[in-house]
């Protein structure tokens, strides 16, 4: 039987389709008894797909200007 | 909670297939807007992840610079074998190997391999002997990506937490979850074995949720 603390080092390989049968039924039936172990999974899950929402960052002037002239050497 | 649930909740490869060769049409007909769509989406990740190989910030943004000349010399001949954006992660990753190796005070790639060190993924002090929670996962009101981001404090907090990763969590959560690059690409990018990416990602997914626990719930 998969312990709430051995779950947590398989959400990973849970999410990552990496589970090999056996493992992914015992996970599947803890987390269908244990709201606790729910409730961490879907943490897990929020956490990696608000990393993905991530605005991306600002580029420093300097840095863009230098870019852009690169991109028009090239271009000639 | 099946398979099909991970392919959702990766970040949305935009830059793939089609959307790829129009982009990279635009490019070589000379279109500055498109270079600067591409420029501002991927500058920040390509330098979070060359710093995982060069550990100063100046040289980090030196090898990226020198990623988009490469990128634009070699755009010509690029086949799209791979996805735009695998290939210039693959191109910066290159670049920062060969500097990182010169760099006295870089941390040695061989790094990224050594994750045998145990890193449990929640304190093991939350568990009773059992093995059951002691102190389970506080619930957080907030349960959307936009809902979390619409906080600027919680945005702020959470790229916080991402830049004080360890550097090779970084550059793995950096393709997987922000760039969505899938796993081989990933692995194929970074040099790591198939095994080592998925604990490095592990643990840095790991420390993004109690971070966010930490924040949203305290």
């Amino acid at each position: 039987m998969l312990t709430c603390q051995q779950l947590t080092e398989l959400v990973t390989d849970y999410l990552e389709g990496q589970l090999p049968f056996r493992k992914r039924l015992s996970f599947h039936l803890h987390i269908g008894m244990c709201r606790d172990c729910r409730t961490y999974v879907r943490q897990m899950k929020l956490a990696v797909r608000t990393t993905g929402a991530l605005p991306p960052g600002d580029i420093p002037d300097e840095v863009r200007d230098q870019l852009l002239r690169r991109f028009r050497d090239w271009k000639d | 909670m099946h398979v099909g649930a991970v392919n959702r909740m990766r970040a949305p490869d935009d830059t793939e297939g089609g959307e790829d060769a129009v982009l990279i049409a635009r490019l070589l007909a000379g279109d500055e807007q498109a270079f600067v769509e591409i420029v501002e989406r991927l500058h920040g990740s390509l330098v979070r992840v060359a710093r995982a190989f060069v550990g100063d910030r100046a040289v980090a943004e030196e090898v990226v610079q020198d990623t988009w000349a490469a990128v634009l010399e070699g755009l010509p001949r690029f086949e799209g074998r791979s996805s735009l954006k695998t290939w210039i992660f693959r191109i910066l990753t290159n670049r920062a190997r060969t500097r990182g190796a010169r760099e006295s005070r870089s941390v040695p790639f061989s790094s990224f391999d050594s994750v045998d060190e145990h890193e449990p993924a929640v304190d093991p002090a939350r568990f009773l002997p059992s093995g059951k929670w002691g102190a389970p996962p506080r619930a957080w009101n907030e349960d959307s990506p936009e809902r979390l981001l619409a906080r600027r404090e919680t945005l702020a907090f959470l790229e916080q937490a991402i830049a004080e990763l360890p550097r090779s969590q970084r550059a793995v959560l950096v393709l997987r979850d922000v760039e969505g690059v899938d796993a081989d690409d990933a692995c194929d990018i970074l040099q790591i074995t198939e095994n080592n990416q998925r604990v490095l990602l592990h643990r840095a997914r790991s420390r993004l949720r109690a971070a966010l626990e930490q924040h949203m719930a305290p």
